[in-house]
């Protein structure tokens, strides 16, 4: 049984793990202590006859250090996100040498245009693949991501990447795989009937198996373009 | 005052009609109990349709069970089908948040307890106030309505992202879609008028001696969420405006082909829809703070900084809309911006969460019904605050964005925040408002079940979000990712309906003590406030004489005093006796 986060897989996924468990570890921490806080006054001043309640009406003490203690805490949050932050969204920051493919979400399919054997986009060797993305591992990927009809949301769980595809924009994402191995696309923003079955596959792999999956591509292409494994309808 | 003046001789004697008393009513009480019906039953509407999402999620493609009595295009062989799934979705969060939490927590408190709790016979415009919920009727209907009609009702989420719900041809939506917007916009006129009402109320007709700081924290926070209503609902009511435009008459707001923008539709829907979540939470600690200060016989520890705290809640509550949208495809900077708007918003409400606790410290805490909702409030609320902050970090919200992490918290806000509070209040306010008492006995057998199949249904959700299951997911087993973590929903999908079944207890606890519970007497709480000081339930024009106040709020176990309690109009001479 696997109940916790699928196995990281990209460059970027580690250090947003990481930033998940400094998050837990201090709202556990709090949580643990409030919560416990909580029950013991529960109990410890739960109604006897005979007593009465202390009348206190506040302190200002009290106040500044609980309003001080939680700001510093949550302002350095702020402070240790931003710059992972701008590394994976700002298009500015992303590697000059990264290879370019497209992806088109429409409803409800991944058109992933690849550059062809010129490594170029936008050029006659381009070709397009539904529901399957192919990326060597340790590569950088600058993805131009599109969408043709409604809101759509690129989303690897592998890779921890999500982006919303939206129409009339063009939106880069960075990634980069560092493990082989087959992930899975899904989309993450709800974009009509056929939502739930809006599946791609992620194939990461060595850069002789991406080789040769170029070349067989070179000849399917000429035939009938490859069947989408979702095409079908889903169970009803 | 010669309002006071005219009220009193009403309250002497009260010959209105049948019509006019319980129906056509510009009574604020009457007004608060026809809310009340109202959003109950809505709240039962949401909570059925919640059933079948949570159906299909444990058992995907299974026949549900009565859904063979659902017309085949539904749920063809009682199987809900994908489309239905995505309306079941949508009109859920429509229901609950539109038409069940935001009239319970202010349809029925502000109308109740403000003209009550502030020593006013009325409310400021009795007859704007009896619109506001006569407008609800419509706009209920035409929601409902829109389950039946062909195409289906709305598909696209409670936030009906555009361009999905603004082309029918995208969504497979057609009159569904335009009801939705017509009922909206006519919600958004109810509350304003609702709004406009409390906020005159407040300002202008406190008793004498009512100063704005022995306002009680209830009052306190059904005045700024008036003033949030007031600023935000109008941006929902444009919004939704040219949304209908662009389904009816070809307007493009929203569709970049030919020159709309998609993301102008998010930015204005959240510029509304984050001050609402602050609509549906300030009453809620409002209402606690009383029902916690009376059940701990003490006085709410640091009371003006409670008030800051939420006046500080309302402000930075408009500026941190953009954290629904940080993988939206917004600027990344503008996203760290709203980061920081989002982290610091967390302040206030910690503050408030320690002087709760600074309120029980040294308490002689009576563990009634409506006391144990109200801590019910403050324990899960702790939780949903906290699990906010992961989705503050932007590239924390990256992974978690639009999974079962955020329905999570959502819930653990609404539900163990919202509504636990809405069940306290009633709890607390039934005698008031039906002058018979509920059943303590079956008022905690309620809220154990309730608190107990509540954490168990929405807790195990942060688990399933951190295995990265999306939301609004009809058949999460097609991913290959998502299978191992089934038996959860399972789980989640039987504690769903036996929280379901334990909502029974609360109905005939409800209606049953409407008839037969015990007599109520004015003050069976020993509460401070004034609406303990008229009769239960209190005549038309609610006091007897124009009262005065002379204490603050939450006067409990002054030193010196035999009771525990100092009722806020008992004159000051009377504290040596």
């Amino acid at each position: 049984m696997h109940w916790w986060f699928p196995s990281n897989a990209s460059s970027v996924g580690g250090q947003v793990d990481s930033l998940f468990y400094v998050i837990l570890y201090i709202t556990g921490a709090v949580f643990v202590l409030v919560e416990a806080g909580l029950l013991v006054f529960l109990v410890r001043y739960r109604r006897r006859d005979g007593r009465r309640a202390t009348y206190v009406e506040g302190s200002t003490r009290a106040e500044i250090i609980w309003t001080t203690i939680p700001a510093v805490i949550l302002v350095s949050l702020a402070l240790f996100s931003q710059p992972l932050w701008s590394r994976i969204k700002s298009a500015d920051t992303y590697p000059p040498n990264a290879d370019h493919l497209a992806v088109e979400a429409k409803q409800f399919e991944w058109r992933v245009t690849y550059p062809g054997p010129d490594g170029k986009l936008g050029t006659d060797d381009d070709f397009m693949q539904k529901d399957e993305l192919h990326l060597v591992v340790n590569h950088d990927y600058v993805i131009d991501l599109t969408s043709r009809d409604v809101v759509h949301d690129f989303f690897i769980p592998a890779f921890r990447i999500k982006q919303d595809a939206v129409p009339g924009m063009l939106i880069k994402v960075w990634v980069r795989p560092t493990v082989v191995g087959t992930y899975e696309l899904a989309c993450a923003e709800l974009c009509g009937l056929g939502h739930y079955r809006m599946r791609a596959q992620v194939v990461v792999q060595t850069d002789s198996d991406y080789a040769a999956w170029l070349r067989s591509q070179g000849q399917a292409t000429s035939s009938a373009p490859a069947a989408s494994p979702t095409a079908q309808e889903g169970t009803p | 005052m010669t309002a006071h003046a005219e009220a009193v001789a009403h309250a002497a004697h009260d010959d209105r009609s049948f019509i006019r008393k319980y129906v056509f009513s510009t009574d604020h009480k009457t007004i608060g109990i026809q809310f009340l019906f109202l959003s109950l039953f809505f709240l039962l509407v949401g909570g059925l349709l919640a059933m079948g999402i949570r159906w299909q999620l444990g058992f995907p493609g299974q026949a549900m069970p009565l859904g063979g009595w659902l017309p085949q295009s539904v749920a063809p062989g009682g199987v809900v089908a994908p489309k239905t799934y995505n309306s079941l979705v949508t009109m859920h969060g429509t229901f609950m948040i539109f038409f069940a939490v935001m009239p319970l927590l202010v349809g029925v408190f502000a109308n109740y307890l403000i003209p009550l709790k502030i020593g006013a016979p009325d409310m400021a415009f009795p007859r704007l106030n009896m619109w506001s919920f006569w407008l609800m009727i419509p706009s209920g209907g035409l929601m409902l309505a829109s389950l039946f009609v062909l195409g289906g009702s709305s598909a696209a989420g409670w936030t009906v992202y555009a361009p999905l719900s603004a082309t029918p041809d995208y969504s497979g939506v057609h009159l569904g879609q335009q009801l939705w917007c017509l009922s909206i916009v006519i919600f958004g006129l109810s509350s304003l008028l609702g709004s406009v009402n409390y906020i005159t109320t407040v300002v202008n007709l406190r008793a004498p001696g009512m100063t704005w700081f022995r306002l009680p924290l209830s009052v306190w926070a059904l005045f700024i969420t008036a003033v949030l209503a007031i600023l935000a609902v109008p941006i929902l009511a444009g919004a939704v405006i040219m949304l209908l435009f662009d389904q009816t008459i070809g307007t493009h707001f929203f569709q970049p082909d030919v020159g709309g923008q998609p993301l102008m539709w998010q930015h204005l829907f959240w510029f509304f829809g984050h001050p609402e979540v602050y609509i549906l939470i300030l009453p809620a600690m409002g209402i606690a703070s009383d029902i916690i200060a009376n059940g701990a016989r003490k006085p709410i520890f640091g009371y003006s900084s409670m008030v800051y705290a939420m006046i500080a809640i309302a402000f930075l509550g408009f500026v941190v809309w953009g954290h629904h949208m940080f993988q939206s495809g917004m600027n990344p900077t503008l996203a760290s911006t709203f980061m920081v708007s989002t982290i610091v918003i967390a302040v206030p409400s910690a503050i408030k969460v320690f002087n709760w606790l600074g309120t029980l410290w040294r308490g002689n805490i009576h563990f009634t019904t409506p006391m144990l909702n109200a801590l019910a409030f403050v324990s899960m609320f702790i939780i949903g605050g906290l699990s906010g902050i992961f989705m503050a970090s932007t590239p924390v919200d990256m992974y978690i964005h639009g999974t079962y992490f955020i329905v999570a918290h959502i819930h653990y806000v609404l539900f163990g925040g919202s509504l636990f509070a809405v069940f306290a209040g009633i709890y607390f306010w039934y005698p008031k408002m039906f002058g018979r008492q509920m059943s303590e006995r079956w008022g905690k057998v309620h809220f154990a079940l309730t608190f107990v199949f509540y954490n168990l249904t929405f807790f195990p959700m942060h688990i399933l979000g951190i295995g990265g299951e999306m939301r609004r997911i009809y058949d999460p087993t097609v991913y290959d990712f998502l299978r191992p973590l089934q038996p959860i929903n399972v789980f989640i999908t039987i504690n769903a309906f036996l929280l379901g079944l334990s909502q029974l207890v609360f109905a005939a606890n409800f209606i049953g003590s409407l008839f037969k519970g015990e007599k109520a007497e004015r003050n069976p709480w020993r509460d401070t406030g004034l609406e303990w000081t008229t009769a239960s339930p209190p005549p038309h024009g609610n006091f007897a004489e124009t009262p005065h106040v002379y204490h603050g709020p939450y006067e409990y176990s002054v030193p010196g005093m035999d009771d525990d309690f100092l009722p806020v109009t008992t004159p000051p001479t009377g504290r040596a006796a």
